[in-house]
């Protein structure tokens, strides 16, 4: 993945043109919009869980440090440690440490976003640990050597018969007349190859969708169960999440859970919600001996007391993309690292510098549809608009439309001028239509032009018009 | 026109000046019909709402406070659009520091500013229009107005009062055009993506007119349209609820 900041349009006319992807997004995405339409209209109180559900991050947000340092005592009296990561080498190492402790060879991961921002198998993959993920979709892109092209659909951009060809070029052990045209299929022939890696797994690694300070429990949802097998079955269970997943108390975290995947996928709740706190305790019947969290920070602080602060309040649920027109006509990749979607518009500055992904923000005709099904209320339109103002501060953007916008401001702003210039415009590209009402191509405006006709003005202004009329 | 009729200043927007002034003069007989006074102050250009968005708040600033004074002292503030409006009630008061004067001037400006359609229902409780205008159409939300202002209903509930016009619901009627100022041209691919969805769901309806609240969607979509050769016509709502079906359609001659 190219991540410098020119990146962007070349990955956006690649995804405009790659047809398995333009079909992947066109059958999936409204299928979550429906879903989480009858999700939302079966519970009456939904909005007010938003306001809730928004009001106990805000919360969180003020007092950071307060519920940190709570969640990290009751981590360690439940017999837990806690690794803090000011940045992704740390949270790397903290996590290599603790496999090379143990003498780990394979590790089973679940689903974890913040794995994919300290790139976790990549740094254990070449320091001889085996990362196996064992979310299907994140199992598949693994499989591709991807990243998530979504939050919690990883593998979204693909269609079924990729996935068919990339498993039957991976699992070369089972019988190659297997039938893998259709998904319950698919499912089976990864579990049979996952089943065997829980259980030769040294190091289970999972995310965490909330931590709650008061019990100093992690929680993890998914839909597979897969979860539960990596952070039971082998000795040591690391825990890996940001300091934004925070939540005071359990009954915060429940009041979340019902807008979250509401949001997501329309389901009530997700097939499995997994609590874990600490490791294994006498008389135990299973869970693992060691218990670690890495709590990685990534630049998050600095966000805190700004006027992005409240982009920390993201469960990860999706919906903004599921909703954004724009992910749906290029996909998850095309925002070049992590977090795609309008969310990750909005993230991705913060974590790597405007500067590298100086397009994100300005990728976005301000719609609204993200901020209208956000379940934690996040203004993302606002903040893409102030990382514009960002860029606009620091001369990032391109000259020719900061001198046009420059000069179309000052004549905006003297209206007599205004008024000359406006009705020689409409005079000249009238004439230009030649009596067709529109222009196929327009000087300096091939941007509208390569795709769109455009109509060509009546003739006179509504100015003139007005006046000649009061005459 | 009674004494005591409402001075309404038309906020014509840049667009309609420049590309289209028959719809400022359907939005004129719709707001005289419903009994205003109406009025076009000399010293408006436009909002200001593409440097707001491009990040350039300072000339966003400069073009909000010429708005301000422009239209001081009118009972009312109507734009034929809902984007324009939007960011006048929306966004102007957030342009300038809390508690100040000019937030306060800001803030009042906001509070007389409609969008044309709902102007008409929610303010002057318009009902139903005395118009004809023979069409088979489909109805697009814009952005703004559907998703900062609210307008749904109204424009539906005044086309279903226009003799001769059917309306059938396109899918993801409130799903963006592609427009997006000057999003189009910074992304045309994207654009043209989007764009290409929204005309299939309004070609699926069986349509032969396409009318929207926003001229620039609309330009979005007829330059589309008539690239495409469709046959279908794109018409601002101020225009087909002021019975204006002798001005061609939007990129059309006749």
């Amino acid at each position: 993945m190219d991540m410098s900041g020119a990146a962007f349009p070349d990955n956006v006319s690649r995804a405009l043109a790659d047809g398995k992807l333009q079909y992947a997004m066109t059958e999936t995405g409204p299928r979550f919009i429906q879903k989480r339409a009858k999700a939302r209209e079966a519970l009456p109180e939904f909005d007010q869980l938003r306001d809730q559900a928004r009001d106990i991050k805000d919360h969180v947000l003020a007092n950071l440090d307060v519920y940190l340092e709570r969640y990290e005592a009751r981590v360690r009296a439940s017999g837990g440690q806690v690794h803090w990561a000011e940045t992704p080498d740390q949270a790397r190492a903290a996590i290599l440490g603790i496999c090379r402790k143990v003498k780990a060879r394979l590790v089973t991961k679940g689903k974890s976003m913040i794995s994919e921002e300290i790139d976790l198998n990549q740094h254990l993959a070449e320091n001889g640990v085996t990362p196996v993920e064992t979310d299907l979709g994140e199992y598949i892109i693994q499989l591709r050597n991807e990243r998530p092209s979504h939050i919690i659909a990883p593998a979204v951009h693909l269609t079924r018969d990729q996935v068919e060809a990339d498993f039957r070029k991976a699992h070369t052990h089972l019988d190659p007349n297997r039938d893998l045209t259709e998904i319950p299929s698919l499912v089976e022939e990864a579990r049979a190859v996952l089943r065997q890696k829980y259980l030769a797994a040294d190091v289970g690694v999972t995310g965490a969708n909330f931590l709650i300070a008061e019990t100093g429990t992690s929680i993890i949802v998914t839909n597979e169960g897969n979860g539960d097998l990596t952070q039971n079955l082998p000795r040591v269970h690391i825990v890996l999440a940001s300091i934004e997943k925070i939540v005071p108390t359990l009954e915060d975290a429940s009041t979340i859970l019902r807008v979250l995947a509401r949001s997501a996928t329309g389901q009530d709740f997700s097939n499995y919600t997994t609590l874990s706190t600490g490791p294994r305790r006498a008389g135990d019947l299973d869970g693992p001996d060691e218990y670690h969290v890495v709590i990685l920070d990534n630049g998050r602080v600095n966000v805190l007391g700004t006027e992005f602060q409240d982009m920390l309040r993201c469960i990860r649920c999706g919906a903004c993309l599921n909703h954004c027109p724009v992910y749906n006509a290029i996909g998850g990749h095309a925002y070049g690292w992590v977090y795609p979607g309008p969310i990750g518009a909005v993230v991705t500055p913060a974590l790597i510098g405007i500067e590298n992904a100086p397009h994100l923000p300005n990728a976005s005709t301000f719609c609204g549809r993200c901020e209208e099904v956000c379940p934690m209320r996040i203004p993302i339109p606002r903040m893409l608009r102030h990382w514009r103002e960002k860029e606009f501060e620091r001369h990032l953007q391109p000259a020719a439309m900061r001198w046009g916008l420059g000069l179309w401001a000052w004549v905006a702003r003297r209206p007599a001028l205004y008024r000359r210039a406006t009705a020689l415009a409409a005079r000249i590209l009238a004439n230009q239509g030649h009596g067709a009402g529109r222009l196929a191509s327009v000087p300096f405006a091939s941007g509208w032009t390569q795709n769109r006709d455009l109509p060509a003005p009546q003739g006179k202004t509504f100015h003139q018009l007005w006046k000649e009329r009061r005459r | 026109m009674p004494p005591d009729a409402p001075r309404v200043a038309l906020f014509v927007t840049c667009l309609v000046d420049l590309f289209r002034p028959s719809v400022g003069f359907a939005a004129v007989k719709l707001l005289e019909d419903a009994g205003c006074r109406v009025e076009v102050p000399e010293a408006q250009t436009c909002c200001g709402q593409p440097a707001y968005n491009s990040g350039d708040k300072a000339d966003a600033r400069a073009l909000a406070r010429q708005v301000i004074a422009a239209f001081k002292g009118y009972d009312y503030v109507v734009a034929p659009s809902g984007s324009c409006g939007g960011m006048i009630i929306k966004h102007y008061p957030e342009l300038f520091e809390t508690g100040t004067a000019e937030q306060a001037a800001a803030q009042e400006l906001a509070a007389r500013t409609h969008e044309l359609v709902s102007f008409l229902t929610r303010v002057m409780g318009v009902g139903k229009v005395e118009a004809q205008f023979p069409a088979r159409a489909t109805y697009h939300d814009s952005c703004s107005g559907l998703r900062e202002l609210g307008v749904r209903d109204e424009p539906r509930q005044l086309l279903a009062s226009v003799a001769g016009l059917s309306l059938r619901e396109m899918t993801d009627s409130e799903v963006c055009c592609g427009f997006g100022g000057t999003f189009c041209v910074k992304y045309p691919g994207i654009s043209d993506k989007m764009l290409e969805k929204k005309l299939k769901h309004v070609q699926a309806t069986g349509a032969d007119t396409l009318i929207a609240g926003d001229l620039g969607c609309l330009m979005n979509m007829a330059g589309k349209l008539k690239r495409q050769g469709s046959f279908v016509k794109a018409r601002h709502v101020a225009e087909v609820l002021a019975g204006d079906y002798l001005t061609p359609p939007i990129a059309e001659a006749e």
